[in-house]
């Protein structure tokens, strides 16, 4: 009965398991020691270690921390040093890319140099952190499927922070850093660009948002419902069905005509995860170098309908000529 | 054992209620009430709030008339010395409106405020010479600015509410906070209260209503072309001028805009253009009355950047769309505050 909680309710408590012992294990050896973490294991395995760092994984570290400070030093003198201040003010706190009328050179630090440094450093940050992914992945003998989806929230990030300022030819095109400042941003940019919602690609890419929610909470709600007839060994019963993927199936068919099975519902929710931000990346990508307006590419392309207006239509006075 | 379980669960809970209220503290009390202003589906309502609207009403009540004064006699010109602006009336109308003023601007420090009472005439008093281009003002606004104040039209009252310096005026803001080499945060990321307390640039009044800015910053065509287009920074300015004017009208962006297609006109309510014209308006009156003050002024009436106070949306609006709820003040002073006869 432990399974049909809503919350995880088993902590299997033996010796600590330090995992297979590959053979290559470089200059960085594994952490030896593990330990148990109660609230740790309220939310997943509560046995933390060993930990294996690496080259990549120490550069990655070092060069996040660099990104980090940059961020975070130049918000705190933006409110002169005050760190009740600095609290206060947290969210709005930012730091902002270059003006426009520095196009693609290196500014004064003041004005966005810091931003361009921060960003070097967080990419390469996430850069090595991904690399660190994949060699660990392939060190495990697995698969590189998390790597790769990793990949594809990289891509989004690097349409948006370089490769489409790039493309303007601005990096005042980026998105700066900071909690509202970004948000601000990504309003202001479906403004300038005519309502992003007519971009179909940014459709796709909620879609794919909406859908990956969809698909994580059916599956998950699907596993755990059958967990007192084994549902969890999924990847046993990719071939091997029994009756708890038997009669998951069964309810799937009842309710909804149609099932997936236990391998193409982990595809289904990898893609869906994945074309998320390939997809939303694409609409970013194609806003300001090829479409200026989405609205007016929706109507040229019959997408966004016409409503009838409640009132006589206005003209712009700019044009009558007759106003100042 | 229990009382201590007791004991958890009972701060878990007040923690749990302290949160909630935090996360809902910045929210308006309800209950709002929608009324649909566009085609169905479309989005396009005003939200108000009952609890807010008595306050609002009681903030825009009307003062009293002054009595009506005889239009015939000697005019204030012949009457009295040094009369600029308003020799033209009767001494009755002149009187009267001068204790109109009085009423609406300095109803505490009386004439004094303005006039050295040992000699009226007297100019030496800086607040004297600003009353008198502000009339000056306000004929101009009256007049020539129709498409935007109508027949409604403006008094002394509309901006200042009883008060020598009207609640909702503006100085230039400075960019940089940071010194040194720290990253210049370009006047944004703080919270901005002209531009709703969001990080958006604090000050879009210097560029966008001290002078004819670029207001504009939507894509014309559909593809892009070689021309570049506004940058992103340039839109938040805009962004940020916009929630000035949602916040000084009190109303949402679909009072002015279908917010499907922001910068189409041909879906927009006719409120846009009367919007339209009140931009031009301001930029117009700060250029040419309000800012050229600045000598006129002592040191203590000018903004940290050592610039004359200016007005904005809310210098007359005072969040609601029609200021003092569309009552026509000037009606009852149309002599004394519309153009003199030529």
């Amino acid at each position: 009965m432990d399974y049909q909680n809503i919350f995880t309710r088993v902590q299997v408590r033996g010796p600590a398991y330090a995992g297979v012992a590959p053979t290559d294990v470089g200059a960085f050896p594994r952490s030896k020691d593990s330990l148990f973490f109660y609230w740790a294991g309220k939310l997943g395995d509560a046995q933390i270690g060993p930990i294996y760092l690496g080259y990549t994984g120490i550069a990655s570290l070092v060069c996040g921390i660099i990104a980090f400070e940059i961020i975070g030093l130049n918000m705190l003198a933006s409110v002169n040093w005050d760190f009740v201040q600095f609290i206060r003010q947290l969210f709005w706190l930012g730091l902002e890319p270059p003006a426009p009328k520095y196009g693609l050179s290196i500014p004064p630090l003041a004005e966005g140099g810091w931003w361009l440094m921060a960003g070097m450093f967080l990419t390469a940050s996430i850069m090595l952190w991904w690399l660190r992914m994949y060699r660990r992945a392939r060190q495990l003998g697995m698969g590189t499927h998390v790597a790769w989806a990793f990949a594809a929230a990289i891509w989004l990030y690097l349409v948006l922070g370089f490769i489409r300022p790039i493309l303007m030819g601005s990096w005042s095109e980026a998105v700066p850093f900071g909690i509202f400042p970004h948000l601000d941003w990504t309003a202001a940019f479906s403004i300038r660009y005519g309502n992003l919602f007519y971009n179909p690609f940014h459709a796709l890419s909620i879609v794919f948002l909406y859908g990956s929610v969809l698909l994580f909470a059916m599956h998950a709600a699907t596993i755990l419902a059958v967990g007192r007839y084994g549902g969890e060994r999924e990847i046993e019963q990719i071939v091997d069905r029994g009756t708890a993927s038997e009669r998951a199936a069964l309810f799937w068919r009842w309710t909804m005509g149609f099932n997936a099975t236990m391998e193409s519902i982990h595809r289904w929710a990898w893609w869906f995860a994945v074309l998320c931000p390939l997809t939303g990346g694409i609409g970013i990508l194609l806003t300001g170098t090829v479409v200026d307006n989405w609205y007016l590419w929706a109507v040229n392309h019959g997408v966004a309908p016409a409503y009838p207006m409640p009132v006589p239509a206005v003209l712009d006075p700019a044009m009558t000529g007759g106003a100042r | 054992m229990s009382s201590l379980r007791f004991h958890a669960r009972k701060k878990a809970l007040l923690l749990g209620a302290l949160l909630a209220a935090g996360l809902v503290a910045g929210c308006e009390f309800p209950p709002q009430e929608s009324a649909q202003s566009g085609y169905r589906g479309t989005g396009m309502s005003q939200i108000t709030n009952k609890a807010k609207a008595e306050a609002i009403a009681f903030a825009n009540s009307i003062p009293e008339v002054q009595p009506e004064a005889d239009d015939t006699g000697p005019k204030a010109s012949e009457v009295y010395q040094n009369v600029k602006v308003l020799g033209h009336l009767s001494e009755g109308q002149f009187l009267r409106v001068m204790s109109a003023m009085t009423e609406w601007v300095a109803p505490e420090q009386g004439c004094a405020y303005c006039h050295n009472v040992e000699n009226m005439a007297d100019d030496s008093m800086y607040t004297k010479i600003v009353s008198r281009r502000m009339i000056e003002m306000t004929r101009t606004i009256n007049t020539t600015w129709k498409p935007h104040v109508a027949e409604t039209g403006v008094t002394c009252y509309t901006c200042h509410r009883g008060q020598p310096v009207p609640a909702n005026i503006w100085f230039s803001q400075k960019d940089h906070i940071a010194a040194g080499s720290a990253a210049d945060n370009k006047g944004h990321n703080t919270p901005a209260p002209n531009a709703s307390y969001s990080s958006l640039p604090r000050d879009a009044f210097t560029p966008l209503f001290a002078s004819a800015g670029q207001i504009r910053v939507i894509g014309k065509d559909a593809l892009s072309t070689d021309a570049p287009g506004e940058s992103i920074a340039t839109t938040e300015r805009t962004y940020s001028l916009m929630m000035h004017m949602s916040t000084g009208l009190g109303v949402n962006c679909t009072f002015c805009h279908n917010t499907r297609a922001f910068a189409e006109w041909d879906q927009s309510p006719p409120q846009r253009v009367t919007a339209w014209h009140g931009i031009r308006m301001v930029q117009g009156l700060n250029a040419t009355y309000l800012e050229p003050l600045k000598s006129t002024y002592p040191a203590t009436r000018l903004g940290p950047e050592g610039d004359a106070p200016k007005a904005n949306c809310a210098t007359c609006h005072q969040g609601v769309s029609k200021p003092l709820g569309g009552v026509s003040m000037l009606k009852d002073y149309i002599k004394e505050l519309s153009a003199p006869p030529r």
